[in-house]
């Protein structure tokens, strides 16, 4: 049953050909028994699972159930859960139980799928390697000495396990496209406001957005079916209607025009990284796509004008975690001050306090137009590249990231070469745009992602695309050794 | 050597929304600690502040009401320091854009002059909660409260326009009567809705340079904000005399123990990091909105001043006053119109009912006496049923909540005797029994003969237990006695 698709599934279970608690059951099983070598899922929820579940095949019975009803999917633990633990990988909330469900949990809760846990992740969503979690580093499926990608690493190894057919993720500067990548598997991050940051923890309040990770497009369409809403809670969440992104997935590629940037193939690339990207265009311009060659001249400000802003706005909104209303607190602090500063100093790892430190320095009095100013500008300037180009073409497409999976370890002591794995995936964030990663090959026995990026509230569009191009290939179907 | 002083004020007004600026949680005063904070309120992760559409329209409203520029669009921004009452680490407010732009507002001091005080904008942001050092706390602890916390507020800040503490209180209690007509604060000042911060600094008197300027923090009455300002004048004369310089600090004065100290120096001041919320969209405001607001527009004080001096024929200072406090000027035309005795109806609301709700600490809004009871009251006074004197016992006695007027004035038996047979009967009895009064009296100088007619007007309101008319008394005493010369 872990090698169907959720499309699969749901028609299983709308068949009754199996039940959601057997279904329920044998993922519970496969984490259980498969999960003590990746450290995929940190909160494991059985009991409410099952009787989920449980509810889930009474509904389906009665007829009338929605799509996903009865399908098992994890949560990545930076999305609030009533009543489970929601650590965001870190410390500071290893004792935090929220009284209230993100609007993401709400919306799949309401739609009858079936949380089984909670997916392991990079410290409050800070880093491309899932080495800052608290919990430990999620190991990669196709090589366990190598990261699965971050900071959604949990969630893109779970589902490259076949721990769960689903799983929810966010991505700040690449953390679903960067991890899908790397653990071959597929995940969309949405249009910056069309899924609801409600409950979900924030980094970067400007930059974060929830989005799915599946094996096909088709699952990526399905769930983000159910993600997406209008949400009054949030702000910055946009009163658009929800397309059935299902509904055209079966359209022709046939005249589609489909941007090559060429600063995505420049130095820093892995060549057999774009030998892969490149053969994944080729198939698709075989499809009767146009493939046209763009640039995007700013790209090489996007990281430092991301380790800016992301930072800046970390700065403060992890200025909540001080120790007194909840969340973790040091032992006998002697006063306020001190409460404070060994809370903090005790409760967040090194990256999460680097990066503290590093908005805290750009926001400061004589250096805010420097940095802070000086960021946005190029904001600007990196959303107007894709204006423009977006005039000429569909789509734009590349690698998601410069190179497979790296090995533990290998990028701990620098962090801006940790910070460089994000370099193409950073700049749709900046402009808040659709992105999307699929599997387009292998190399040294590891996955290839090639990133889609699309228009704004373009995602039907990439989900198209995605799904004709899987079509067409493999590499979504493939899995690790031993797990299939 | 002579000193001109320089004041600007930041005053932080309430605004009298039912929740609170970015949650769903209420701003009803005085519940039980921490009952009226939600989620958004005490910064749970995830959680998002969604902007109270109402705290919007009165910061428009108020720019509406100083003749202000309003900001197109504005935006929020977080202003960063730790404190335990504030839960987010963050104040959410605003800076470079600010909603109400430049404005102006005119103040009427003690000599009849009036003086422009200019606005330098107001801004919308959320207030803290509060810590509480005291009561059932180990010494070791202190308590937080977070029911004030995200309650909206706009902070208006002035220019440096006024030049002495009377010139401040004018404008700050301008400013309360303005924020209260148009009905966006509820003015209560003993709960915290008005806090003033006064900037103070002097100069030799004509100089063009202004002097180093100290901040007193949040002021919460007319009364310690008057004392706050001559004290710390006279505190930068003394220092500047005495050949010292005026450090920049923030100061707090305490009202209770009139204790003024320094709180903190310019070098220890927050770098408070400011820069756009990121959860929240810029503020648009359209011009119809702006329009539909001011076709809305509560009648403001000066206005309606004018209109109680032309429409009621009171002075100029008694419709000032009256039209000062929104809950008084409508309580004041309650009373009018039920009683149809505007000159009544203004000195009882200014003078006795005021005495009394501020010897009790009362505001208006929750006198004992009712607009409809002081109506009641009024009419028995003017259509002779009860004396001046009278009318006070049955003030009180309302006051304490022994019904209407009229109740009380037949309970007690108070209704005056105007039956002028009764009366002549009451007087020629006084008289037959004072035989030497009467005596004394016809053997007095005529121009001296006045002045004892108090004597048998004391005899007779005794006699009558204080209930006889004294107008028709003394018209009968004089009547009689004049009959005996």
């Amino acid at each position: 049953m872990h090698n169907l698709t959720i499309a699969e599934l749901v028609k299983g279970l709308q068949s009754k050909e199996f039940t959601s608690v057997e279904l329920t059951q044998h993922f519970l099983d496969r984490i259980a028994s498969l999960d003590p070598a990746y450290n995929a899922v940190i909160t494991v929820t059985a009991e409410r699972a099952l009787q989920a579940a449980a509810a889930a095949d009474q509904r389906l019975a009665a007829g009338n159930a929605p799509d996903l009803c009865g399908v098992p999917i994890l949560h990545k633990d930076i999305f609030c859960t009533d009543g489970v633990r929601t650590s965001c990988g870190s410390k500071m909330l290893d004792n935090f139980i929220p009284p209230y469900n993100a609007t993401v949990v709400e919306n799949f809760e309401q739609a009858g799928a079936v949380v089984l846990g909670k997916t392991n992740m990079d410290e409050f969503a800070m880093g491309s390697s899932n080495e800052t979690s608290f919990y430990g580093p999620v190991k990669n499926p196709w090589a366990t000495d190598s990261v699965p990608g971050g900071s959604s690493g949990g969630s893109a190894a779970a589902v490259a396990a076949r721990l769960a057919p689903g799983a929810t993720a966010t991505d700040t500067g690449g953390s679903i496209r960067q991890p899908a990548a790397l653990c071959g598997v597929s995940g969309i991050k949405p249009t910056y406001g069309r899924v609801s940051r409600w409950g979900m923890i924030a980094f970067a309040s400007s930059l974060d957005q929830g989005g799915p990770m599946a094996r096909t497009a088709e699952d990526c369409a399905l769930l983000l079916n159910c993600m997406a809403s209008y949400d009054d809670k949030d702000s910055t969440c946009i009163d658009r209607e929800v397309p059935d992104y299902t509904a055209t997935l079966s359209s022709s590629v046939k005249g589609l025009r489909i941007g090559v940037p060429k600063e995505y193939f420049s130095e820093g690339l892995h060549p057999g990284t774009e030998e892969a990207v490149r053969a994944a265009l080729a198939d698709l311009e075989a499809q009767g796509a146009e493939l046209v060659e763009i640039s995007l001249p700013n790209s090489a400000l996007s990281v430092p004008a991301y380790y800016v802003i992301a930072p800046a706005e970390a700065s403060a909104n992890l200025s909540r975690f001080d120790g007194s209303r909840y969340g973790y607190r040091c032992e006998n602090p002697k006063d306020l001050e001190d409460m404070y500063c060994r809370s903090r100093a005790e409760g967040f790892g090194e990256e999460v306090q680097r990066r503290i430190l590093i908005g805290t320095y750009c926001l400061s009095a004589g250096y805010y137009d420097a940095y802070y100013g000086k960021s946005q500008q190029v904001r600007q300037l990196i959303q107007q590249d894709f204006v423009s180009a977006f005039e000429n073409v569909d789509l734009i497409m590349g690698p998601t990231c410069p190179s497979p999976a790296f090995k533990f370890g290998s990028k701990g002591d620098d962090p801006v070469a940790m910070y460089l794995e994000d370099i193409y995936t950073i700049a749709t964030n900046l402009a808040g745009l659709p992105g999307m990663s699929v599997p387009c090959g292998m190399v040294e026995g590891k996955p290839v992602g090639l990133q889609i990026i699309g228009n704004y509230f373009d995602e039907a569009r990439i989900l198209n695309v995605a799904h004709q191009y899987q079509q067409a290939s493999d590499w979504h179907t493939k899995a690790p050794e031993g797990i299939a | 050597m002579s000193w001109d002083t320089v004041i600007g004020l930041e005053i932080h007004v309430q605004l009298a929304t039912k929740t609170k600026i970015f949650s769903g949680a209420s701003t009803a005063y005085g519940a039980e600690p921490n009952t009226q904070a939600c989620a958004i309120d005490l910064a749970m992760p995830g959680t998002l502040p969604v902007l109270n559409k109402q705290a919007v329209n009165y910061a428009i409203m108020f720019g509406l009401a100083i003749d202000a520029e309003i900001g197109q669009v504005s935006a929020f921004e977080r202003k960063n320091y730790f404190y335990p009452d504030l839960p987010k680490g963050y104040q959410t407010t605003q800076l470079e854009k600010p909603i109400v732009g430049r404005g102006n507002v005119e103040i009427q001091l003690a000599d009849g002059s009036t003086k422009n005080v200019r606005i330098h904008h107001a801004h919308l942001e959320e207030d803290a909660g509060k810590s509480l050092h005291e009561g059932n706390f180990n010494s070791s602890f202190s308590g937080i409260d977070l029911n004030r916390a995200g309650t909206p507020l706009i902070e208006i800040v002035s220019e440096p326009d006024m030049t002495s503490a009377e010139e401040a209180i004018a404008f700050a209690k301008k400013i309360h009567s303005i924020v209260t007509s148009i009905g966006i604060c509820d003015g209560e000042m003993s709960q915290g809705s008005m806090r003033f911060d006064v900037n103070v600094s002097v100069k030799p008197s004509g100089s063009e340079t202004l002097g180093t300027r100290t901040e007193t923090k949040n002021l919460n009455s007319f009364k310690f904000m008057e004392e706050a300002i001559k004290r710390e004048v006279a505190r930068q004369i003394d220092v500047i005399e005495d050949g010292g310089t005026i450090a920049q600090e923030t100061r707090l004065y305490n009202g209770e123990t009139k204790v003024a100290r320094s709180m903190r120096s310019k070098e220890e001041a927050n770098d408070y990091r400011y820069f756009p919320c990121p959860d929240l969209l810029p503020v648009v405001v359209s011009d119809e909105q702006v329009e539909e607001l001011r076709r809305k527009l509560p009648e403001l004080p000066d206005a309606r001043q004018a209109r109680f001096v032309k429409q009621y024929e009171l002075s100029e200072y008694d419709a000032g006053i009256l039209s000062s406090d929104a809950a008084m000027a409508n309580y004041f035309e309650a009373v009018t119109s039920a009683c149809n005795n505007a000159k009544l109806a203004a000195n009882w609301t200014m003078g006795e009912l005021s005495a009394r709700l501020n010897n009790e600490d009362l505001s208006i809004a929750n006198s004992p006496v009712s607009a409809e009871q002081l109506a009641g009251l009024i009419v028995r006074i003017a259509d002779n049923s009860i004396s001046g004197k009278m009318a006070k016992e049955v003030f009180e006695a309302i006051w304490a909540g022994e019904g209407s007027a009229d109740q009380i004035i037949d309970a007690r038996g108070l209704k005056q005797v105007s039956d002028s047979g009764a009366l002549e009967q009451m007087v020629a009895d006084v008289l037959a029994a004072n035989q030497a009064m009467v005596d004394d009296y016809i053997n007095t100088d005529e121009a001296k003969r006045k002045k004892k007619l108090g004597g048998f007007m004391g005899q007779i309101m005794k006699a009558s237990k204080g209930q006889a008319n004294p107008q028709q008394v003394n018209q009968i005493l004089a009547k009689k006695l004049n009959e005996l010369l």
